[in-house]
């Protein structure tokens, strides 16, 4: 079996990959311009027609489309395929109540199990693997995805949906399975289990696929010692199509998107103005051979860095960086972009333990310049009965910081339970700008 | 001789040091010595107490971070020279103190020292044949 599901796209030449962009992006904008009105009122609203578009170049003219419009348009205003063509639905939960409704002809779920089964086939899945779904089942993309992906690959597939520990690690031990698809904190739950039931001995996993959530590098090795397994994030929205818009090869350095199917765009968050490669901003996705549910330019909010330098796997699909956090958590502190997810990594890593301690972010403007706050619950893990020690905690965190940011902060360590945690997830930034 | 210390975590702020000895009080747990180690944040509280175990679970109970620390106890000549004669088995093996803090004694003409060191396993060895080694367990752990 060969290391890549689809070799002659997965290593293709990024001349001729653009060329492919060029033709299907063409294509797709006619083909929405055409099928669906919601778009076609957006372009003329921007003055664009398809005429504007002759390539990827030109992908930038494109509006772009936001969450807004998905529940303005819910549940068939983005349509673009006939619904006798249509096949499945699947769906996802939006932020405020409605929720989004993704259609896919029988080819869009082809396209998309290719790109499960390329994530699959990257983490050495073959014909000779057992690989257990347990994501959940239903109208969530990550059961089906995976599922569908593990045929192509030619896995044996276990459909255990999510939950039911107890015959999850039945069937892991009984049937060997070889690869794990499930979300990272099920997978530390997993892990947990056996070694509570002492039956690390009698798994046979080699790999994990997690996705689907936010996972840190500390969870990654946790994970992977305590399992005996190369732990692989995997990427994907149901806006987009599902798991699989990008995953990560044997390097674990970041996911390669799928951009046959999908191009990734970073833009600021603020201006909107397209960045160069490397930069740091909000992730956006058009989807260039979707039938039924092809969205152009969507916002995904995450925050991300996109590279195209040369990976030892043999790829040449572009790279995104696992998202840094979402823009709506976004702070800007004295001009730089920070993410709470940033400071969370930083506190496992010096706290030591398994959970992050708590914290709380507080900024206020002093004299035209920002400050920069961070309380973090003492832990008994931190804790010493030398100062020194102490100091060196703090100092820890303050160099780390400073070193991932550039940003000074002071930071406090308070009594445990003193911040106020609402409904379990605490209130971690407290914002007194007056801008 | 070796004392289990219990140390905790207190913020700077106006009450949290009367937390702690009211969780104490609450508890029954007798203090004999004390010693409070500050920065402009916060602070390390230090006590050698009747029942280091009993104290550490109520104090936690109560939300405070502590640990239990393993410190020394010897007992000095309540007189000129008797510091550093107490002191002289560990100075000259280079046993550096981290800190050190008075206890409460009632032995007439002695005075009792907490002190925390790198390895008190082997200070406490050093100072085993010494006179300030000879610290009787009833007046550091003293139950009422
Ligand atoms: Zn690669």
């Amino acid at each position: 079996m060969s290391k890549y599901y689809q070799p002659e796209i997965e290593t293709m030449p990024y001349e001729e990959m653009r060329k492919l962009q060029d033709e299907r992006l063409v294509a797709q904008v006619k083909h929405v311009w055409d099928n669906v009105p919601y778009y076609r009122k957006k372009m003329e609203e921007k003055g664009v027609t398809p005429d504007d578009i002759k390539g990827v170049d030109d992908l930038h003219k494109l509006p772009f489309v936001t969450k807004d419009d998905l529940r303005e348009c819910y549940p068939y205003g983005l349509l673009a395929a006939p619904l006798k063509d249509c096949v499945r639905i699947h769906s996802t939960s939006g932020t405020t109540g409605k929720r989004v409704v993704a259609f896919y002809t029988q080819k869009d779920i082809d396209l998309w199990e290719d790109c499960c089964a390329r994530a699959i086939t990257a983490v050495g899945g073959t014909d000779e693997d057992v690989c257990q779904i347990a994501y959940g089942y239903g109208l969530f993309t990550g059961g089906s995805g995976m599922h569908g992906g593990s045929h192509k690959a030619g896995c044996l597939t276990l459909p255990m949906s999510s939950g039911n520990t107890d015959r999850q690690l039945q069937f892991m031990v009984d049937l060997g399975a070889t690869i794990i698809c499930c979300t990272p904190s099920y997978a530390a739950y997993l892990a947990e289990s056996i070694e509570e039931q002492g039956i690390r001995d009698q798994i046979k996993l080699k790999a994990g696929i997690f996705g689907a959530e936010a996972w840190s590098e500390s969870m990654r090795k946790d994970i992977e010692n305590k399992l005996g397994i190369k732990a692989y994030d995997i990427y994907g929205l149901t806006e987009i199509s599902g798991p699989g818009v990008s995953f990560e090869c044997e390097e674990q350095t970041g996911m390669h998107v799928n951009e046959d199917h999908f191009i990734p765009e970073i833009i600021d968050p603020e201006t909107h103005e397209v960045l160069p490669l490397g930069e740091k901003g909000e992730l956006v996705f058009t989807s260039i051979s979707k039938e039924a549910f092809p969205l152009l330019r969507y916002r995904t909010k995450d925050i991300c860095v996109l590279s195209r330098e040369k990976c030892s796997c043999g790829r040449t699909l572009i790279k995104m960086a696992k998202p840094m956090g979402r823009s709506d958590d976004m702070l800007i502190i004295r001009g730089v972009n920070v993410f709470p997810s940033q400071i969370e990594e930083v506190l496992i890593e010096v706290g030591g333990g398994d959970i992050t301690p708590n914290y709380l972010i507080k900024i206020d403007r002093i004299n035209n310049t920002d400050t920069f706050d961070l309380d973090v619950e003492m832990s008994e893990e931190m804790f010493s009965d030398d100062v020194k020690s102490i100091a060196k905690v703090e100092n820890a965190i303050k160099d780390k910081l400073r070193s991932i940011l550039g940003l000074g902060v002071n930071v406090h360590l308070v009594n445990p339970k003193t911040i106020t945690r609402s409904e379990g997830k605490a209130k971690r930034i407290i914002d007194n700008r007056n801008i | 001789m070796l004392v289990k210390q219990v140390s905790a975590f207190i913020e700077n702020k106006a009450g949290r040091l009367n937390e702690i000895a009211d969780t104490l009080a609450k508890n029954n747990i007798d203090i004999s010595a004390l010693s409070l180690a500050d920065t402009t944040d916060y602070g390390i509280v230090r006590m050698i107490v009747c029942d280091p175990e009993k104290a550490v679970l109520a104090l936690r109970e109560s939300g405070v971070v502590c640990k239990i620390t393993e410190t020394l106890a010897i007992a000095i000549d309540d007189a000129p020279g008797g510091f550093a004669k107490g002191l002289k088995a560990l100075t000259d093996n280079g046993i550096e103190i981290k800190y050190m803090y008075a206890c409460i004694s009632h032995e007439k003409g002695k005075a009792l020292m907490i002190l925390s060191v790198d390895d008190p396993q082997k200070a406490d060895a050093l100072l085993a044949s010494t006179d300030a080694g000879k610290v009787n367990p009833s007046e550091i752990y003293r139950h009422i």
